[in-house]
Protein backbone atom coordinates (compact mmCIF):
# COMPACT_ATOMS: atom_id res chain seq x y z
CA UNK A 1 0.00 0.00 0.00
CA UNK A 2 1.20 3.24 -1.05
CA UNK A 3 0.37 6.66 1.31
CA UNK A 4 0.04 10.34 0.82
CA UNK A 5 0.53 12.63 3.51
CA UNK A 6 -1.45 15.77 3.09
CA UNK A 7 -0.23 18.90 3.97
CA UNK A 8 -3.68 20.08 5.24
CA UNK A 9 -3.96 18.03 7.82
CA UNK A 10 -1.65 19.87 9.58
CA UNK A 11 -4.01 22.36 10.56
CA UNK A 12 -4.82 20.75 13.30
CA UNK A 13 -1.26 21.25 14.91
CA UNK A 14 -0.33 24.30 16.43
CA UNK A 15 1.90 27.52 15.21
CA UNK A 16 5.29 27.35 15.66
CA UNK A 17 5.18 30.78 17.51
CA UNK A 18 2.60 30.77 20.06
CA UNK A 19 3.10 34.04 22.09
CA UNK A 20 1.48 32.94 25.61
CA UNK A 21 4.13 29.54 25.29
CA UNK A 22 7.07 31.87 26.08
CA UNK A 23 10.48 29.88 24.80
CA UNK A 24 8.34 30.03 21.05
CA UNK A 25 9.14 33.37 20.06
CA UNK A 26 12.78 32.72 19.93
CA UNK A 27 12.88 29.21 18.19
CA UNK A 28 10.41 29.54 15.70
CA UNK A 29 11.02 29.63 12.14
CA UNK A 30 10.51 33.54 11.17
CA UNK A 31 11.23 33.55 7.39
CA UNK A 32 8.22 31.61 4.97
CA UNK A 33 8.48 27.80 5.01
CA UNK A 34 9.93 26.06 1.31
CA UNK A 35 6.45 24.27 0.41
CA UNK A 36 7.76 20.88 -1.70
CA UNK A 37 6.03 18.09 -3.12
CA UNK A 38 6.60 14.84 -1.46
CA UNK A 39 9.79 12.91 -2.72
CA UNK A 40 11.12 9.10 -1.60
CA UNK A 41 12.96 11.09 1.04
CA UNK A 42 9.60 12.42 3.10
CA UNK A 43 7.89 9.20 1.71
CA UNK A 44 9.85 6.88 3.77
CA UNK A 45 10.84 6.72 7.05
CA UNK A 46 12.28 4.25 10.12
CA UNK A 47 11.54 0.43 9.80
CA UNK A 48 12.99 -0.81 13.24
CA UNK A 49 14.60 -4.06 14.35
CA UNK A 50 13.08 -6.41 17.01
CA UNK A 51 15.78 -5.37 19.45
CA UNK A 52 14.26 -2.20 19.84
CA UNK A 53 11.53 -2.88 22.28
CA UNK A 54 12.43 -5.34 25.09
CA UNK A 55 9.82 -7.01 27.15
CA UNK A 56 9.17 -4.42 30.15
CA UNK A 57 9.68 -1.75 28.43
CA UNK A 58 6.20 -1.19 28.51
CA UNK A 59 5.53 -1.58 32.56
CA UNK A 60 7.21 1.80 34.24
CA UNK A 61 5.94 -0.02 37.66
CA UNK A 62 8.53 -2.49 37.27
CA UNK A 63 11.83 -0.83 36.28
CA UNK A 64 13.18 -0.82 39.65
CA UNK A 65 13.72 -3.04 42.86
CA UNK A 66 10.10 -1.84 44.84
CA UNK A 67 7.12 -0.50 43.48
CA UNK A 68 6.39 3.42 42.58
CA UNK A 69 3.92 5.37 44.94
CA UNK A 70 1.20 6.64 43.17
CA UNK A 71 -2.14 5.63 41.36
CA UNK A 72 -1.56 2.85 39.37
CA UNK A 73 -2.79 3.14 35.81
CA UNK A 74 -3.11 1.59 32.57
CA UNK A 75 -2.67 3.44 29.39
CA UNK A 76 -3.77 2.38 26.01
CA UNK A 77 -5.28 2.80 22.81
CA UNK A 78 -4.72 2.62 19.18
CA UNK A 79 -2.54 4.27 16.78
CA UNK A 80 -4.09 5.14 13.37
CA UNK A 81 -3.85 6.66 10.24
CA UNK A 82 -6.33 9.49 8.69
CA UNK A 83 -7.90 6.71 6.59
CA UNK A 84 -8.24 4.41 10.11
CA UNK A 85 -6.39 1.96 9.60
CA UNK A 86 -4.60 0.68 12.34
CA UNK A 87 -0.49 1.53 12.24
CA UNK A 88 1.06 -2.06 13.09
CA UNK A 89 4.53 -2.00 14.72
CA UNK A 90 4.76 1.30 15.43
CA UNK A 91 7.65 2.31 18.25
CA UNK A 92 6.13 4.25 21.09
CA UNK A 93 7.87 6.16 23.34
CA UNK A 94 6.69 7.45 26.42
CA UNK A 95 8.06 9.57 29.55
CA UNK A 96 6.22 11.65 32.04
CA UNK A 97 6.61 13.07 35.97
CA UNK A 98 6.19 10.74 38.94
CA UNK A 99 3.32 10.87 40.97
CA UNK A 100 4.57 14.02 42.76
CA UNK A 101 4.97 15.88 39.67
CA UNK A 102 8.64 15.55 39.48
CA UNK A 103 10.83 14.97 36.76
CA UNK A 104 14.00 12.33 36.88
CA UNK A 105 15.25 15.34 34.71
CA UNK A 106 18.44 17.29 36.23
CA UNK A 107 17.37 20.50 35.11
CA UNK A 108 14.36 19.84 37.27
CA UNK A 109 14.74 21.12 40.64
CA UNK A 110 11.40 21.96 42.09
CA UNK A 111 10.70 20.76 45.44
CA UNK A 112 8.91 17.66 45.19
CA UNK A 113 10.47 14.18 45.97
CA UNK A 114 11.91 11.96 43.74
CA UNK A 115 10.65 8.28 43.87
CA UNK A 116 13.59 5.69 43.31
CA UNK A 117 11.58 3.05 42.33
CA UNK A 118 10.49 5.34 39.12
CA UNK A 119 12.23 6.55 36.21
CA UNK A 120 9.14 7.86 33.99
CA UNK A 121 10.38 6.39 30.61
CA UNK A 122 8.67 3.41 28.74
CA UNK A 123 8.52 2.19 24.97
CA UNK A 124 6.37 -0.13 23.21
CA UNK A 125 5.37 -1.35 19.72
CA UNK A 126 1.78 -1.58 18.35
CA UNK A 127 0.23 -4.91 17.43
CA UNK A 128 -0.81 -5.74 14.56
CA UNK A 129 -4.51 -4.09 14.98
CA UNK A 130 -2.18 -0.55 16.28
CA UNK A 131 -2.75 -1.25 19.80
CA UNK A 132 -0.67 -0.43 22.71
CA UNK A 133 -0.47 -0.67 26.36
CA UNK A 134 1.86 0.87 29.28
CA UNK A 135 1.40 0.63 32.86
CA UNK A 136 2.17 3.45 35.31
CA UNK A 137 1.49 5.75 37.60
CA UNK A 138 -0.74 8.87 37.50
CA UNK A 139 1.57 12.07 37.07
CA UNK A 140 0.94 14.77 38.95
CA UNK A 141 0.71 18.59 38.02
CA UNK A 142 3.50 20.64 38.24
CA UNK A 143 4.81 24.63 38.22
CA UNK A 144 6.96 25.76 35.58
CA UNK A 145 8.13 29.54 35.05
CA UNK A 146 6.10 30.26 31.93
CA UNK A 147 4.43 32.94 34.25
CA UNK A 148 3.22 33.76 37.46
CA UNK A 149 1.56 30.95 39.27
CA UNK A 150 1.82 28.41 36.14
CA UNK A 151 1.35 24.65 36.41
CA UNK A 152 1.32 22.60 33.99
CA UNK A 153 -1.97 19.96 33.69
CA UNK A 154 -1.05 16.32 34.51
CA UNK A 155 0.38 14.82 30.92
CA UNK A 156 2.47 11.91 29.56
CA UNK A 157 4.69 12.85 26.94
CA UNK A 158 4.29 10.66 23.95
CA UNK A 159 6.66 10.32 21.27
CA UNK A 160 5.64 7.90 17.67
CA UNK A 161 6.55 7.28 14.29
CA UNK A 162 4.14 6.26 11.29
CA UNK A 163 4.55 5.21 7.94
CA UNK A 164 6.73 8.00 7.14
CA UNK A 165 9.32 10.76 8.30
CA UNK A 166 6.96 13.23 8.05
CA UNK A 167 4.44 11.00 9.78
CA UNK A 168 6.51 11.58 13.00
CA UNK A 169 4.79 12.71 16.16
CA UNK A 170 5.50 14.45 19.47
CA UNK A 171 2.11 15.02 21.51
CA UNK A 172 0.97 14.75 25.31
CA UNK A 173 -1.59 13.10 26.38
CA UNK A 174 -3.76 14.95 28.83
CA UNK A 175 -6.21 13.53 31.27
CA UNK A 176 -10.01 14.24 31.47
CA UNK A 177 -11.67 16.98 33.46
CA UNK A 178 -8.37 18.39 34.42
CA UNK A 179 -9.25 22.14 36.11
CA UNK A 180 -5.72 23.34 34.35
CA UNK A 181 -6.94 23.56 31.09
CA UNK A 182 -7.48 26.75 30.72
CA UNK A 183 -4.92 28.23 32.08
CA UNK A 184 -1.87 26.13 30.02
CA UNK A 185 -0.56 27.97 27.77
CA UNK A 186 1.26 24.76 25.48
CA UNK A 187 -2.39 22.53 25.77
CA UNK A 188 -3.96 26.03 24.32
CA UNK A 189 -1.70 26.37 22.01
CA UNK A 190 -3.73 24.09 19.69
CA UNK A 191 -6.33 26.87 18.37
CA UNK A 192 -9.19 24.27 17.14
CA UNK A 193 -11.39 23.19 19.89
CA UNK A 194 -11.98 19.72 18.50
CA UNK A 195 -8.37 18.84 17.75
CA UNK A 196 -7.03 19.98 21.23
CA UNK A 197 -9.59 17.54 23.07
CA UNK A 198 -8.03 14.64 21.03
CA UNK A 199 -5.24 14.89 23.18
CA UNK A 200 -7.58 14.10 26.14
CA UNK A 201 -7.11 10.73 27.20
CA UNK A 202 -10.72 8.98 28.20
CA UNK A 203 -11.62 6.99 31.35
CA UNK A 204 -11.90 3.67 30.49
CA UNK A 205 -13.89 1.58 32.99
CA UNK A 206 -13.76 -1.22 30.96
CA UNK A 207 -10.41 -1.84 31.07
CA UNK A 208 -10.52 -0.92 34.15
CA UNK A 209 -8.64 -4.24 36.16
CA UNK A 210 -10.61 -4.22 39.70
CA UNK A 211 -8.75 -3.80 42.50
CA UNK A 212 -5.82 -2.85 40.90
CA UNK A 213 -5.65 -0.03 38.38
CA UNK A 214 -7.42 2.67 36.69
CA UNK A 215 -7.37 2.44 32.83
CA UNK A 216 -7.24 5.72 30.30
CA UNK A 217 -8.13 5.32 26.34
CA UNK A 218 -5.67 7.36 24.19
CA UNK A 219 -5.88 7.03 20.01
CA UNK A 220 -4.00 8.52 18.77
CA UNK A 221 -3.91 9.63 14.77
CA UNK A 222 -0.83 9.81 12.73
CA UNK A 223 -0.71 11.68 8.86
CA UNK A 224 -1.14 9.26 6.28
CA UNK A 225 -3.54 8.55 3.54
CA UNK A 226 -4.10 5.81 1.29
CA UNK A 227 -2.95 6.71 -2.12
CA UNK A 228 -5.75 5.98 -4.36
CA UNK A 229 -9.00 6.89 -1.49
CA UNK A 230 -12.09 4.59 -2.36
CA UNK A 231 -14.74 6.78 -2.73
CA UNK A 232 -18.37 5.49 -1.36
CA UNK B 1 -14.07 7.80 7.37
CA UNK B 2 -11.18 10.45 7.75
CA UNK B 3 -9.53 11.66 10.80
CA UNK B 4 -8.48 14.18 12.28
CA UNK B 5 -4.46 13.95 13.42
CA UNK B 6 -3.35 14.07 16.94
CA UNK B 7 -1.87 17.41 17.55
CA UNK B 8 1.91 18.16 18.16
CA UNK B 9 3.42 19.22 21.29
CA UNK B 10 6.64 20.15 22.18
CA UNK B 11 9.15 17.42 24.14
CA UNK B 12 9.61 19.91 26.70
CA UNK B 13 12.69 20.69 28.44
CA UNK B 14 12.66 17.09 30.62
CA UNK B 15 12.42 14.71 27.16
CA UNK B 16 16.31 13.13 27.24
CA UNK B 17 15.78 10.57 30.32
CA UNK B 18 13.12 9.31 27.82
CA UNK B 19 14.90 9.73 24.41
CA UNK B 20 18.52 10.39 24.48
CA UNK B 21 19.45 9.42 27.86
CA UNK B 22 23.20 7.96 26.41
CA UNK B 23 24.37 6.93 29.47
CA UNK B 24 23.15 9.78 31.44
CA UNK B 25 20.02 8.38 33.54
CA UNK B 26 18.78 4.85 33.60
CA UNK B 27 17.12 3.89 30.67
CA UNK B 28 18.44 2.50 27.27
CA UNK B 29 18.61 4.90 24.11
CA UNK B 30 16.51 3.34 21.19
CA UNK B 31 18.72 5.24 18.75
CA UNK B 32 21.99 6.75 18.52
CA UNK B 33 23.84 9.13 16.64
CA UNK B 34 25.91 6.71 14.82
CA UNK B 35 24.16 4.98 12.15
CA UNK B 36 26.92 2.85 10.24
CA UNK B 37 26.96 -0.41 10.37
CA UNK B 38 29.92 -2.83 10.08
CA UNK B 39 28.69 -3.85 6.36
CA UNK B 40 27.65 -0.36 4.99
CA UNK B 41 29.57 0.48 2.25
CA UNK B 42 30.07 4.17 1.24
CA UNK B 43 32.18 7.06 2.72
CA UNK B 44 32.08 7.19 6.23
CA UNK B 45 31.36 11.07 7.66
CA UNK B 46 30.81 12.88 10.24
CA UNK B 47 28.24 15.45 10.45
CA UNK B 48 28.28 18.47 13.27
CA UNK B 49 27.11 21.30 14.31
CA UNK B 50 25.29 23.57 16.49
CA UNK B 51 21.55 24.91 16.89
CA UNK B 52 21.23 28.76 17.82
CA UNK B 53 18.08 30.55 19.02
CA UNK B 54 17.12 34.01 17.57
CA UNK B 55 19.12 35.84 19.93
CA UNK B 56 22.37 33.99 18.89
CA UNK B 57 22.11 31.89 21.86
CA UNK B 58 22.85 27.75 21.88
CA UNK B 59 19.79 25.92 22.21
CA UNK B 60 21.07 23.18 24.37
CA UNK B 61 18.20 20.83 25.38
CA UNK B 62 16.67 20.46 21.47
CA UNK B 63 16.52 16.86 20.01
CA UNK B 64 17.37 16.24 16.15
CA UNK B 65 16.86 13.32 14.45
CA UNK B 66 18.03 12.42 10.28
CA UNK B 67 16.79 10.19 8.11
CA UNK B 68 18.94 9.02 5.03
CA UNK B 69 19.52 6.89 2.19
CA UNK B 70 22.59 4.30 1.97
CA UNK B 71 25.73 4.93 -0.07
CA UNK B 72 23.28 4.08 -3.35
CA UNK B 73 20.54 6.12 -2.56
CA UNK B 74 18.34 3.74 -1.35
CA UNK B 75 15.93 3.89 1.85
CA UNK B 76 15.43 0.95 4.24
CA UNK B 77 11.50 1.47 4.44
CA UNK B 78 8.91 -1.06 2.27
CA UNK B 79 8.15 1.73 -0.47
CA UNK B 80 11.60 2.31 -1.65
CA UNK B 81 11.18 -1.52 -3.00
CA UNK B 82 15.11 -1.67 -4.44
CA UNK B 83 16.99 -4.13 -2.97
CA UNK B 84 19.68 -3.27 -0.81
CA UNK B 85 23.40 -4.97 0.41
CA UNK B 86 23.39 -3.93 3.74
CA UNK B 87 21.72 -3.34 6.98
CA UNK B 88 22.05 0.32 7.47
CA UNK B 89 19.00 1.55 8.55
CA UNK B 90 19.50 5.70 7.88
CA UNK B 91 17.90 6.97 10.73
CA UNK B 92 19.65 8.34 13.96
CA UNK B 93 18.79 10.58 16.96
CA UNK B 94 20.87 13.05 19.15
CA UNK B 95 20.32 15.15 21.76
CA UNK B 96 22.33 18.52 21.68
CA UNK B 97 25.00 19.39 24.21
CA UNK B 98 25.89 22.35 26.85
CA UNK B 99 27.47 24.16 23.25
CA UNK B 100 24.20 23.64 21.65
CA UNK B 101 26.43 21.17 19.48
CA UNK B 102 25.67 17.44 17.95
CA UNK B 103 27.36 15.16 15.89
CA UNK B 104 26.76 11.91 13.71
CA UNK B 105 28.79 9.50 12.53
CA UNK B 106 27.08 8.18 9.42
CA UNK B 107 27.64 7.36 5.87
CA UNK B 108 27.45 9.57 2.43
CA UNK B 109 24.35 9.10 1.32
CA UNK B 110 23.85 8.78 -2.50
CA UNK B 111 21.76 10.82 -5.43
CA UNK B 112 18.07 9.74 -4.37
CA UNK B 113 14.76 9.66 -7.03
CA UNK B 114 12.89 13.15 -7.30
CA UNK B 115 9.60 14.14 -9.09
CA UNK B 116 9.72 13.30 -12.57
CA UNK B 117 12.69 11.24 -12.94
CA UNK B 118 15.51 13.92 -11.86
CA UNK B 119 17.81 12.98 -9.42
CA UNK B 120 17.99 14.61 -6.25
CA UNK B 121 21.69 15.60 -5.02
CA UNK B 122 22.69 13.48 -1.92
CA UNK B 123 20.93 14.93 0.82
CA UNK B 124 19.79 14.27 4.87
CA UNK B 125 16.02 15.26 6.49
CA UNK B 126 16.48 16.66 9.61
CA UNK B 127 13.72 17.57 12.34
CA UNK B 128 14.36 19.07 14.54
CA UNK B 129 12.75 19.02 18.31
CA UNK B 130 12.84 21.37 21.28
CA UNK B 131 11.19 23.10 24.15
CA UNK B 132 9.64 26.15 22.62
CA UNK B 133 9.26 24.14 19.11
CA UNK B 134 4.98 23.19 19.38
CA UNK B 135 6.01 20.91 16.75
CA UNK B 136 9.21 19.58 14.72
CA UNK B 137 10.80 21.90 11.67
CA UNK B 138 12.27 20.05 9.00
CA UNK B 139 14.98 20.74 6.79
CA UNK B 140 17.87 18.99 4.53
CA UNK B 141 21.20 18.57 4.81
CA UNK B 142 23.09 18.84 1.58
CA UNK B 143 27.07 18.58 0.94
CA UNK B 144 29.80 21.41 -0.55
CA UNK B 145 30.91 19.03 -2.64
CA UNK B 146 28.22 17.42 -4.62
CA UNK B 147 28.19 19.09 -8.30
CA UNK B 148 24.77 17.68 -8.08
CA UNK B 149 23.81 20.36 -5.92
CA UNK B 150 23.28 22.81 -8.96
CA UNK B 151 20.59 20.60 -10.32
CA UNK B 152 18.92 19.39 -7.19
CA UNK B 153 14.45 20.19 -7.61
CA UNK B 154 14.18 20.87 -4.20
CA UNK B 155 17.21 23.29 -3.77
CA UNK B 156 15.24 25.07 -6.55
CA UNK B 157 12.63 25.61 -4.89
CA UNK B 158 14.40 27.81 -2.44
CA UNK B 159 15.71 31.37 -2.77
CA UNK B 160 18.91 31.75 -3.98
CA UNK B 161 20.49 33.89 -1.52
CA UNK B 162 18.93 31.35 1.19
CA UNK B 163 20.50 28.07 -0.55
CA UNK B 164 23.66 27.97 1.33
CA UNK B 165 22.29 27.29 4.46
CA UNK B 166 21.13 23.89 3.57
CA UNK B 167 24.72 23.12 2.71
CA UNK B 168 27.26 21.32 4.69
CA UNK B 169 30.80 22.85 4.59
CA UNK B 170 33.61 19.91 4.41
CA UNK B 171 36.92 19.89 6.38
CA UNK B 172 38.76 17.17 6.94
CA UNK B 173 39.96 16.20 10.46
CA UNK B 174 42.04 13.72 12.04
CA UNK B 175 41.80 12.48 8.21
CA UNK B 176 38.23 11.57 8.71
CA UNK B 177 36.15 13.87 6.33
CA UNK B 178 33.55 16.63 8.55
CA UNK B 179 30.57 18.48 7.57
CA UNK B 180 29.72 21.42 9.17
CA UNK B 181 26.09 22.44 9.32
CA UNK B 182 24.55 25.06 11.43
CA UNK B 183 21.00 24.95 12.17
CA UNK B 184 19.82 29.09 12.87
CA UNK B 185 16.07 29.35 13.57
CA UNK B 186 16.55 33.06 13.24
CA UNK B 187 18.20 35.84 11.82
CA UNK B 188 19.81 36.84 8.46
CA UNK B 189 21.03 33.35 7.93
CA UNK B 190 17.87 31.39 9.09
CA UNK B 191 18.38 28.41 7.76
CA UNK B 192 15.63 26.88 5.04
CA UNK B 193 12.86 25.00 6.69
CA UNK B 194 10.59 23.13 5.01
CA UNK B 195 6.32 22.61 4.84
CA UNK B 196 6.41 18.70 4.47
Amino acid sequence: MTFYFPTQSLSAFPPRLSPGYKSTPKRCPTKPLILMKHTLSELTGPVYGQDAVQPGDEDLTRQHAGEPLGERIIVHGRVLDEDGRPVPNALVEIWQANACGRYIHVVDQHPAPLDPNFTGAGRCKTDENGHYKFITVKPGAYPWGNHPNAWRPAHIHFSMFGHSFVSRLVTQMYFPGDPLFPFDPIFNSVTDEAARNRMISVFDLENTVPEWALAYRFDIVLRGRNQTPMES
Amino acid sequence: MTLGITPSQTVGPYFAYGLTPNGRYDWKDTFGNDLVTPDADGERIRIEGRIIDGDGVPITDSMLEIWQADAQGRYANPADPRPRNSTFQGFGRTGTDAEGRFVFETIKPGPVPGPDDTPQAPHILVAVFARGMLRQSYTRIYFADEPGNAADPILALVPEERRATLIAAKSVQNGHPVYTFDIRMQGDAETVFFEI
